[in-house]
This record gives structure tokens, sequence and C-alpha cells, in this order.
């Protein structure tokens, strides 16, 4: 049952590339219309070079992008639980902020930062961040009193609260958060090559469409969505580093 | 030094809300002296336990160590509460070594603790998480931390309740010989008359919540043992009878 249930979507896919494949062929639709899938995968496979060191590119953007928003989510996240103020006067700004699609801010990012990598990197961090810190603050702010009451009594700093019980406690919630932040990571990067850049997978992807080599874009997509789910993975494994009380659990 | 008490409650007011849990509550404890306190379920033990601990804050009344007043978290204090409170996200031998990590002495502490590891029954448990272990083992771990604390009082909330008679008696056993061998006072909450009766120098009976201290039976024999334990029926009805009485006002 356990191993149907997980299957049963790989099913599914493998069934529409089938479709699709045959209504290309059958249909005999243009690659400039509608590529097949064993033409896109052709593409990738002749094209690897090109698409590998666009790639590198992107998930640069999207690595520094979320490092930043994570070191900064952790900081603003301990500054809000540690002191009332804080949090009473930024979160809902924070929250606010939110309904701000960053994609609209990334034409003024380039006026101020200019072509290079500085706008793509900000961008990951603007979508990174928002997600990352609101988890984090909320898993700090959560923790069972008697914890709390433990380490103070047994004389702990304010700082040990938080080395010893807080933030381990506040894993989890910050874990989905980092989930949904690396899901937004490699899109981020994207947007922010579309707009202006000579470099990375959204600007490769531009280009191909303007040739209308549709088989390198759905290429792109395709690749898009592999660094996403390595992204996701990435951030997987070190919650798994970091959390060895809670792996036995599963 | 021998006339100041160790410890010494005075006035002790507490209460949750409109509900009076303490009420003027009075006692003084020697240093070295096995205390226990026994009473009904929900008189405020647990609470009288967690103001000692400087958790919970008093309206009125004061604690004195040693002649001198102290107010809200001092280091003379463990304090085992109620529940284990083990991190789920560290090992046992790192658990029981909270108090060390805290102080910054664990690489000592924890030479000490693996020793233990044993008598607790817990050998072989030393890289388990709590998530791992039985109700029974994770209190005696809990227990284990309480004694690797560098105080000179202990506050024991129920430390024995989930356990099976031998490990319960044995453990009973070296917390006595801890306390008279180190010259620790203890405070222990306890449910089990016979544990109180054999461990305690003396016992305080608490009434219902803002009542205070119904009785305080005095312990004279020194040498305590099973044996002498079991001969025990009359103080053991005594104290019963003084717990089942309703209000004694
Ligand atoms: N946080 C709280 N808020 C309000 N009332 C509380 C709170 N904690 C305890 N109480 C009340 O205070 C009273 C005393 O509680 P306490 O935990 O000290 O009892 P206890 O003597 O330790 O009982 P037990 O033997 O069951 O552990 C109880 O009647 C309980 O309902
Ligand atoms: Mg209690």
């Amino acid at each position: 049952m356990e191993k149907k249930k997980k299957i049963a979507p790989f099913v599914v896919i493998i069934l529409c590339l089938i479709l699709w494949e045959l209504v290309v062929r059958i249909g005999q639709i243009p690659i400039y219309v509608l590529p097949a899938p064993t033409k896109i995968i052709a593409s990738l496979v002749t094209d690897f070079s090109n698409y590998m060191s666009h790639s590198l590119v992107t998930v640069f953007e999207a690595l520094v992008g979320m490092l930043i928003a994570f070191l900064l989510a952790i900081a603003l996240g301990i500054l809000m639980d540690a002191i009332p103020i804080v949090r009473e006067s930024i979160y809902p700004i924070l929250v606010v902020s939110q309904t701000v699609p960053v994609i609209v801010l990334s034409p003024i990012l380039i006026i101020y930062l200019g072509f290079g990598y500085a706008p793509k990197i900000l961008t990951v961090v603007l979508m990174c961040f928002f997600p990352i810190v609101v988890n984090f603050s909320d898993g700090l702010s959560v923790i069972d009193e008697g914890y709390k009451n433990l380490i103070m009594t047994y004389g702990g700093s304010k700082w040990q609260l938080y080395k010893i019980a807080k933030i381990p406690s506040a894993m989890i919630s910050l874990m989905s958060g980092l989930k949904v932040a690396a899901t937004y990571s490699i899109s981020g990067a994207v947007v922010g090559e579309w707009i202006a850049s000579q470099q990375g997978l959204g600007y490769y992807l531009i280009r191909a469409k303007n040739n209308y080599a549709m088989d390198k874009v759905f290429g792109c997509v395709l690749m898009i969505i592999l660094l996403s789910l390595l992204m996701n993975a990435l951030v997987s494994a070190f919650g798994w580093m970091a959390t060895p009380g809670k792996r036995i659990k599963k | 030094m021998e006339n100041v008490n160790k410890l010494s409650v005075s006035g002790l007011d507490f209460s949750y809300g409109d509900k009076k849990i303490l009420q003027d509550l009075s006692f003084d404890v020697k240093a070295g002296e096995f205390v226990s306190i026994l009473g009904p379920s929900g008189c405020g033990k647990s609470t009288l336990l967690n103001i000692l601990a400087g958790i919970l804050k008093v309206e009125r009344g004061e604690v004195c160590i040693e002649g001198q007043k102290v107010e809200g978290v001092n280091p003379h204090f463990a304090y085992m509460p109620q529940n284990d409170l083990l991190l789920p996200w560290k090992t046992i031998l790192d658990n029981v070594c909270l108090y060390s990590e805290i102080h910054g002495n664990k690489k000592e502490v924890k030479a000490l603790a693996a020793e233990q590891m044993k008598r607790f029954g817990l050998e072989g448990y030393e890289n388990s998480f709590p998530s791992e272990l039985s109700g029974g083992m994770r209190q005696r771990a809990a227990f284990l931390r309480t004694t690797l604390c560098d105080a000179d009082i202990y506050l024991l909330d129920e430390p024995f309740g989930a356990l099976d008679v031998i490990t319960r008696n044995d453990l009973q056993d070296w917390l006595v010989k801890l306390c008279r061998d180190l010259n620790k006072t203890i405070l222990l909450v306890t449910h089990d008359t016979d544990e109180a009766i054999y461990l305690s120098d003396r016992i305080l009976i608490l009434g219902r919540p803002g009542e205070g201290i119904r009785q305080e039976i005095r312990i004279e024999e020194k040498d305590r043992s099973r044996e002498w334990l079991y001969d025990q029926g009359k103080l053991r009805g005594e104290i019963y009878n003084i717990i089942k009485q309703k209000a004694s006002l």
C-alpha cells in the first residue's frame, strides 16, 4: 500500500508526458509552438554546458541570497523575541510588507544597484527573508514555560536560554520557513535576471524565448524546477543535521 | 551556625487569581534535615516549591536561607519539577549535564554522570533521546540531573512517582546517603506515606488550599530501615487520618 501511494504520482506524470509526446508527434506541432518532451531532453543534453554555466550563476545568487536572508532573519527573530517593543513595532510591518510583490521592486533595485549580482541577490533576500523570520520568531515564542524556568533556576543567562532551549525548540518552525524560502530562492534569482542581466537561467530563458527556441525555454523551466527541488533538499539536509533529537521520531 | 535555620519560610501568601493557595505558611528547615511534604492533590505542594525556587512570586511573606532573605532565583536550590522537562533534542547524558553546561564545567561532570548512569538504571541509554525512554526512565534522568546540580538544598517534586519498587527503594536509599554524606538539605514532595516515613526527619502535612500546615510529624527514629518501616502501621494510620480530615478549622 505504502509503496503504491508513493509511486502513484510518478505514474500520472509519466502518462502525461507520453500523452504530450503523442499529441506533438501525431499533430505535427512545430517546435516553436510546443516542443515534445524528448526534444526538451535532447536540448538539455546537447546544450548541457550552457545550461550548467547559467544554472551555476542562478544557484550562486539564490544561495547567497538565502544565506543573507537566513542570517538577518535569525538576528531579527531573536531581537524581536528578546525585546517585546521591537516585536510590537516591527512584526506588523513585516506582515504588511509581504503584500508588496517583489517582482515590481526589481526594476527599482536595478536603478539603484546596477546590473551585477547585487539586485538579483537582493530580490532573493526580499523573497526569502519574510517566511524565515516569521516562522522562526513564532517558533521562539511558543516554548514551554517549564523549560524557561528550568534554565532560569539553574542560573542560566538570557543568552543560554536561547542557546540551550529556545533556538533548538524553534528549529522545526525555522525549517518550515526555510523550506518555503528555498522554493522562492531560485524563482527570486530568475525574476531578478529577467529584468536585466548577461547571465543566469532567467537571462537564458528570455534569450531562448526571443529566438523561438521553445525546447530551450522548456529546458530552462525544467532546470528551474529541478534547482528549486535541489534547494529544498539542501534545506532538508541542513534540518536533518541541525535537529538530532527529532530524527528518531520518524 | 547551629541555631540558624538553613531554610526559613515565614508568612507566605499566594493566590492564583481569587483562589487562595497558600496563606500565612511558615516553617523552618535545619541544615542536613530531610523534610517531606504530604497533602492532597491540588493543595499547593508544587506551588510551594515553585515559590522557593523563585519561579513564582509571593504576595506576602519571605524566604530566608541561613538568615538571609532571598528573592527570585538563587543558587542554593536544586529544583526538580513534577514533570521531567528533559530537552527532547539532547541525549540523556547531555540532559543530565545541563547544570554543568550552564556553569561551564561540563567535561568533569560528564565523567561523573556517566558513572551514575548505572545506579539510575540508565546504562546504555547515554546517547538515546528522551522520546526513546519510558516515563520512569525519564524521571530517573531528571532526578540524576537534579543531583548533579551544585546546590545544597534539593526541592524534589515527586521524584519517585513512576518507578518500580526495586528502583525506587534503591534510589531512596541512595538519596538518604547523599543527604547524610554531603549534608544536603532536602524538601521532598510525595504522595507516598511510606516513603515519607522512611526518608524523613520530619513530615509536613498540608491541608486544603489556603489552610496551611495541618500537622507536623517528627520522626524520632534515626536508624530507619525497611524492617523498621514495616512496623510503623500506627504512624501510617495516623498520617492517613490527618490527610483524610476535611477542613480542620
Ligand atoms: N497556573 C495556574 N493557574 C491557576 N491555578 C493553578 C495554576 N497552577 C496550579 N493551580 C491551582 O493551584 C492549586 C495547587 O496546585 P499545585 O500544583 O501546587 O498542587 P499540588 O499540591 O502540587 O498537587 P499534586 O499533588 O496533584 O501535584 C491547584 O488547585 C491548582 O488548580
Ligand atoms: Mg504537584
